[in-house]
């Protein structure tokens, strides 16, 4: 039985304490593979996987469907990008301007949208992010909807060289640690107990004596400023803003993937960033029209595995979420052996498919068997 | 005559033409169990909800301990020492039975903008929880998860929740609804413990236990207030009989 925290699982703690480590040990593995191209695509994870888990704060904890993450995103990453097109670049300036600007932003849109609720509240959100969104659009002073490249990084003296792809990617990756930390512990706080009673039972929260909209909107401002760090590192890591960081189909994604790793798990949308992303990255190299086969693994994920790839792990269907993961790694395998050819890919991949489904048929029919045999005992 | 713990005059409450709280007036004087009664439809559980905030009406005041509180939003009238039981149970079903009952404790420990230390482990939320739990009979569940509770714990989990406020006025919306004759039983036993420490208002249409319990008696039909008075009086009172108690008085 567990209760409402899911950490007590050890399993998901487990893997997603290892997926840390490995996500940690990305530049020795790109080195020793001379990749270069594999280190840019996990920063990208890395930093897409900080915004999911500002998401999941009050989408997974708070019940609060936010359909307009992304434009934190924006307001991150334009902070950084139109303080550098003015020669700004001390880190201890922009950083702060950044982070302060999400936030503010944040609590606009909570102040207006919390008022409601279910689907309103998700078209608000909406609503309010495609506003962010047109601003970026129309600032022609800072390039409209070309974008704007950042000609120089963001400056911490002597103590980080940006410029430099691993000490980026291990910026990025503390970071994701110590937002995972930072998550974990204000979930278990008295606020983190406020925030997933209203998401359970909110009349009920009220009449106990909580004032639940300043609880919600605190989170939601937390949240919005989280997915502004993650704007940041866009930022600097593409050199380039754009209103695209923010559009509205980014913030569909960020959704997905917390859906996908699983709501209100710690480690939830690590999982579902780093699987959703690796596998765009996959599929996208495979054809143009990836998302005809992307689309129909998230339904099947949503349709037969509740909770995601976290839900899987606590239900005790280790063996399935295992096999999504090897499953994965062995897609990415193949990818990289056979960059741009389909045909070896695809055999490997059928193969694999058939002796999974090999085992799953080879355990249905002894497990058949046991019940039938003990049925009295059932 | 000390002011009664609640006064509430002239209260109105219409939905398009239906009019659900029609002119009523109460008083609940300090310690009392006070019923009110009638049959379905007449506007108890609206009148509720008026009391705890969750419907504004659209007429009369409400006065709680002397001080208005008819605008009062809902989570200021608990911290004034309004608490209410749900008609249909309403609790945290993925909380433990003790994670229920310490929300309800922190609720009245200051302000919750504490973003660091683990709550389960706090004992200023543990202890008074477990007291709360002992209190109702609960104890040996505490580490349960609440969906998996009976129909009858959860209604004495919904009770302790209330408690666990610390509230000088309960307001108990049928406590006893759809409990067998035992869990009935217990829950009136319960009652009659707490009776005299916290002033209560108790709908209920378990007749029994509302003449076990009720110091006075108010009778509601179609939003009015037709008698109020001691049981004995009601029990006598031929315009009650004929409008509700039919054939059991």
């Amino acid at each position: 039985m567990s209760s409402l925290l899911r950490l007590k699982s050890p399993i998901t703690t487990i893997a997603g304490s290892i997926l840390l480590v490995l996500l940690g040990l990305v530049p020795v593995f790109a080195m020793l593979l001379d990749d270069p191209f594999m280190l840019t695509l996990f920063t990208r994870i890395v930093i897409m996987a900080i915004a999911a888990v500002s998401l999941n704060l009050i989408l997974g904890y708070g019940g609060m469907v936010s359909f307009g993450h992304a434009a934190y995103i924006g307001v991150g990453g334009y902070a950084i990008g139109i303080l550098a097109h003015h020669g700004i670049t001390e880190a201890w300036i922009q950083w702060p301007v950044a982070l302060i600007g999400s936030a503010l932003v944040a609590l606009l849109i909570g102040l207006l949208s919390l008022r409601t609720k279910g689907i309103f509240f998700i078209m608000l959100t909406l609503a309010l992010a495609q506003l962010v969104y047109y601003l970026g659009n129309g600032a022609y002073a800072y390039g409209g909807d070309d974008g704007l490249t950042i000609l120089q990084r963001t400056d911490f003296g002597g103590l980080l060289d940006l410029n430099d792809k691993e000490t980026l990617y291990y910026l990025c990756w503390v970071l994701l640690v110590i937002v995972l930390w930072l998550t974990y512990r204000v979930v278990n706080s008295r606020f983190g107990m406020v925030l997933q009673g209203a998401k359970s039972n909110d009349r009920r929260m009220a009449t106990l004596g909580f004032p639940v909209f300043r609880y919600r909107l605190t989170a939601f401002v937390i949240s919005g400023t989280i997915c502004g760090l993650a704007g940041i590192l866009t930022a600097t890591y593409t050199d380039f803003i754009s209103p695209a960081m923010m559009h509205w189909t980014r913030s569909g994604d960020l959704i997905v993937m917390v859906v996908l790793g699983g709501m209100g798990s710690l480690f939830g949308p690590l999982f579902g960033a780093v699987t959703f992303l690796m596998l765009e990255e996959i599929l996208s190299s495979w054809t143009e029209y990836w998302k005809i086969v992307f689309g129909p693994i998230l339904l099947l994920v949503v349709l037969f595995a509740r909770g995601g790839i976290d839900g899987a792990m606590v239900r005790g269907a280790a063996g399935y979420a295992l096999t999504g993961l090897i499953t994965l790694f062995l897609i990415y395998v193949v990818h990289y052996l056979w960059y741009d050819d389909w045909i070896p890919a695809a055999v490997v991949l059928a193969g694999a498919a058939a002796a999974i489904l090999a085992i799953w048929y080879r355990q249905r029919r002894e497990a058949v068997a046991i019940a039938s045999a003990g049925g009295d005992h059932a | 005559m000390l002011e009664p713990v609640l006064k509430v005059e002239g209260l109105v409450k219409r939905f398009g033409g239906l009019v659900a709280t029609d002119n009523l007036n109460l008083d609940i004087r300090e310690g009392e169990v006070h019923a009110v009664i009638g049959p379905n439809g007449a506007g108890k559980t609206t009148m509720i909800s008026q009391l705890i905030g969750e419907l504004r009406p659209d007429a009369g005041s409400i006065r709680f301990l002397g001080q208005d509180i008819t605008h009062l939003p809902v989570h200021a009238r608990s911290h004034l020492g309004i608490a209410r039981s749900f008609q249909i149970t309403s609790i945290f079903l993925n909380f433990t039975t003790l994670e229920n009952i310490m929300l309800a404790v922190q609720a009245h420990d200051g302000h919750s903008f504490r973003f660091w230390k683990d709550a389960r482990s706090d004992p200023r939320l543990r202890e008074p929880a477990m007291a709360a739990l002992e209190q109702v009979g609960l104890a040996h569940r505490a580490e349960t998860v609440a969906s998996v509770l009976s129909h009858g714990e959860h209604r004495q989990l919904e009770i302790a929740m209330a408690l666990a406020t610390r509230p000088k006025l309960l307001l108990l919306d049928e406590p006893m609804a759809g409990m067998g004759p035992e869990d009935s039983a217990r829950m009136v036993t319960l009652l009659r413990q707490i009776k005299g420490s916290i002033t209560m208002l108790l709908i209920e249409h378990d007749m029994d236990a509302v003449f076990a319990l009720a110091d006075r008696i108010t009778v509601l039909v179609y939003g009015r207030g037709i008698a109020t008075g001691e049981p004995d009086e009601i029990r006598r009172n031929e315009q009650v009989r004929q409008a509700y108690l039919g054939d059991e008085a």
